[in-house]
C-alpha cells in the first residue's frame, strides 16, 4: 500500500533582514517514515524545521499537513501543531517542575486528573526519569533537560514529531537511549523529521536523508544512495568532511 | 541625646502595649497602601502585557515616556488629583476630597507609571524561547501570553511589593489629598510629619520604627519570593 504524505513542504522561501535563509524547498514526509536533515551549521537546517512544526510562515511557497493548506489559516496551523511536537536544540523550560513541564501540552490538549498523571508518568518512564515529576528543572544536568524536553514531546503522542538536534553535546549512553525512543515512537505509528550534524544517527535512523546546503535541498534520497552517490562537489566535500571529522574524533 | 534614647524607649512602650492611636493609623496605612497596591496592579499588569505583548508605532517612545514618569513628583500627582477631585474639578461631585479614597486614586497614579514600566521589564526578560516552546506545545497567542506572564512571576510580584513599599512611605498625595484628618485620613507618614512639627517625639518613633518595620518586611518577602521562584 502506498504511504500518503504527512508533511509537504512546496517551494517554501523564507528571508529575515534581506537575508535569503530558504529557497524553494521541496520535501515530502510520509506517514510512519523517519526523514533526517544533515547539512552544515547556517545551512537552513532550523528554519525549515521551524516552518515544518508551524512556529514561522513561509514568505514563499506552502506547507500542507495531511493534505490540508496550513500555509496561512491560523485556526487551521493551530489545530494541525497539536498533532505534532519539536523538541529544540536547546530547549527551553518553564521555570517550575518537571511534572509541570511535561503535562503543558497535555493540560492544552484537555487532559485532566488521572489521566493526566498517568501520562505524565508514562512519559518520563519511557525516557527513564520516573519520579522526577516534583523535581525542579533548574537542578538537572543538560541531558536530563534533553531528556524531559523528549519527555514533554512524547508526551502528547505526536503524529510528526520534529528533532533538532536532539542529540547534540549529549553522551554515548544518553545518544543511545534517545535513539531508541525515536525508534519506539515510529513503531508506534509516529512519523519523525530530525535535523542531525551526526551522519552515522542518519544512517542508523532515516529512512531517508535530506542534504541541505545555503538554504536548499540539494539531495534527498536513501541513507545509502546519498552517501555513495552524492549529488554534487559540496555534498560530496560535506559528507567527507563528516565522515573525517568523526574518524578522528574517535581516535582522539 | 537623653531625649532621643527616653524618646525611643517610650515609642516601644507605645508600639508593646498596642496604643490604640498608633494601632489604628498603622492599620489605616496598610489598607491604603494594599488598596491602592491592588488597584494598581490591576491596571499595570495588563497595560504592560499589553505594550509587551503587541508591536505598534511608536511603542519605545512610549515606553520611555513611562520610564520618564517614574521620578514624577508626588506633590505634582498629588496637586493634580486635587485639581480634578476638588468641588470645583471634573470629579468634585464623588466627594473624594480628604477621604481614604482619594489618597488612593492619587498613590494609584502615582504607581502606574513604575509598575507598569517594572511589568514590561519583568516580561521583557523571558526570553523568545519559552514562547515558541509554549507555540510549538500547541498554546494559543493567549495561552503563550499568560505563560510568560507566569514565567515572570517573581519579577512580577516585586514590582508588586515595590509598588506596595512605596505607598505606604508615601507622603505628598497622603498629605495633600488626605488632609491629615485625625481618625480618618491620617496615615503613618503624615502622622510622623505633624507629630514631629508638634514635638510629640515618642509618637513620631513609634511609627517610624513600625514604617521601617513594614518596608523591612515587604523586603524579606521580595527576596523570599525571588529566591524561591528564581532558584
Amino acid at each position: 500500500m502506498e504511504l500518503t504524505d504527512l508533511l509537504e513542504l512546496h517551494d517554501v522561501g523564507l528571508s529575515r533582514g534581506g537575508q535569503r535563509i530558504l529557497a524553494q524547498v521541496n520535501l515530502k514526509v510520509k506517514r510512519g517514515e523517519i526523514v533526517a536533515i544533515i547539512g552544515p551549521t547556517g545551512s537552513g537546517k532550523t528554519s525549515m524545521l521551524r516552518i515544518a512544526d508551524l512556529l514561522d510562515q513561509p514568505d514563499k511557497g506552502r506547507v500542507i499537513y495531511d493534505q490540508l493548506d496550513v500555509s496561512r489559516d491560523q485556526r487551521a496551523r493551530l489545530a494541525a501543531r497539536r498533532r505534532m511536537s519539536m523538541v529544540f536544540q536547546r530547549p527551553a523550560m518553564f521555570n517550575s517542575s518537571v511534572g509541570y513541564n511535561v503535562a503543558y501540552g497535555l493540560k492544552l490538549r484537555g487532559a485532566r486528573g488521572a489521566d493526566l498523571e498517568e501520562r505524565v508518568d508514562e512519559a518520563l518512564r519511557s525516557v527513564g526519569l520516573s519520579g522526577y515529576q516534583r523535581r525542579s528543572i533548574s537542578g538537572l544536568s543538560g541531558g536530563e533537560v534533553q531528556r524531559v524536553a523528549l519527555a514533554r514531546s512524547l508526551a502528547v503522542r505526536p503524529e510528526l514529531l520534529i528533532l533538532d538536534e536532539a542529540t547534540a553535546n549529549l553522551d554515548p549512553s544518553t545518544v543511545s537511549a534517545i535513539e531508541g525512543l525515536i525508534q519506539a515512537s515510529r513503531e508506534r505509528g509516529a512519523t519523525v523529521l530530525m535535523a542531525t550534524h551526526d551522519l552515522l544517527q542518519s544512517r542508523r535512523l532515516a529512512d531517508r536523508v535530506a542534504v541541505m546546503m545555503a538554504g536548499t535541498l540539494v539531495q534527498v534520497g536513501r541513507p545509502d544512495e546519498v552517501f555513495s552517490q552524492t549529488a554534487c562537489q559540496p555534498v560530496a566535500s560535506f559528507v567527507q568532511g563528516e565522515e573525517f571529522m568523526r574518524l578522528v574524533g574517535d581516535r582522539a | 541625646m537623653d531625649e532621643i534614647t527616653s524618646g525611643f524607649i517610650k515609642a516601644i512602650e507605645l508600639i508593646a502595649t498596642l496604643n490604640p492611636e498608633v494601632v489604628e493609623i498603622t492599620i489605616r496605612s496598610l489598607g491604603i497602601a494594599l488598596a491602592s497596591t491592588v488597584l494598581a496592579s490591576a491596571l499595570t499588569i495588563p497595560l504592560g502585557s499589553l505594550i509587551h505583548f503587541h508591536s505598534f508605532p511608536g511603542k519605545r517612545a512610549a515606553i520611555n515616556v513611562i520610564q520618564t514618569l517614574y521620578s514624577l513628583p508626588t506633590v505634582t500627582v498629588g496637586l493634580l488629583v486635587f485639581l480634578m477631585i476638588s468641588r470645583a474639578g471634573p470629579l468634585g461631585h464623588f466627594g473624594l476630597l480628604f477621604t481614604p479614597w482619594g489618597i488612593i486614586i492619587g498613590q494609584t497614579i502615582l504607581r502606574v507609571p513604575i509598575m507598569t514600566g517594572l511589568t514590561i521589564s519583568a516580561l521583557s526578560g523571558v526570553g523568545s524561547d519559552i514562547r515558541d516552546t509554549a507555540i510549538s506545545l500547541g498554546a494559543t497567542g493567549a495561552q503563550a501570553m499568560w505563560t510568560i506572564i507566569r514565567e515572570a512571576r517573581a519579577a512580577v510580584v516585586a514590582a508588586l511589593l515595590l509598588g506596595f513599599g512605596r505607598a505606604i512611605s508615601e507622603v505628598g498625595v497622603a498629605m495633600m489629598i488626605g488632609g491629615n484628618i485625625r481618625g480618618y485620613t491620617r496615615v503613618l507618614t503624615t502622622a510622623i510629619a505633624l507629630e514631629t512639627n508638634m514635638g510629640n517625639l515618642e509618637l513620631s518613633m513609634a511609627l517610624g520604627i513600625i514604617l521601617i518595620s513594614i518596608s523591612l518586611v515587604v523586603n524579606l518577602v521580595m527576596n523570599r519570593v525571588q529566591g524561591r521562584w528564581w532558584s
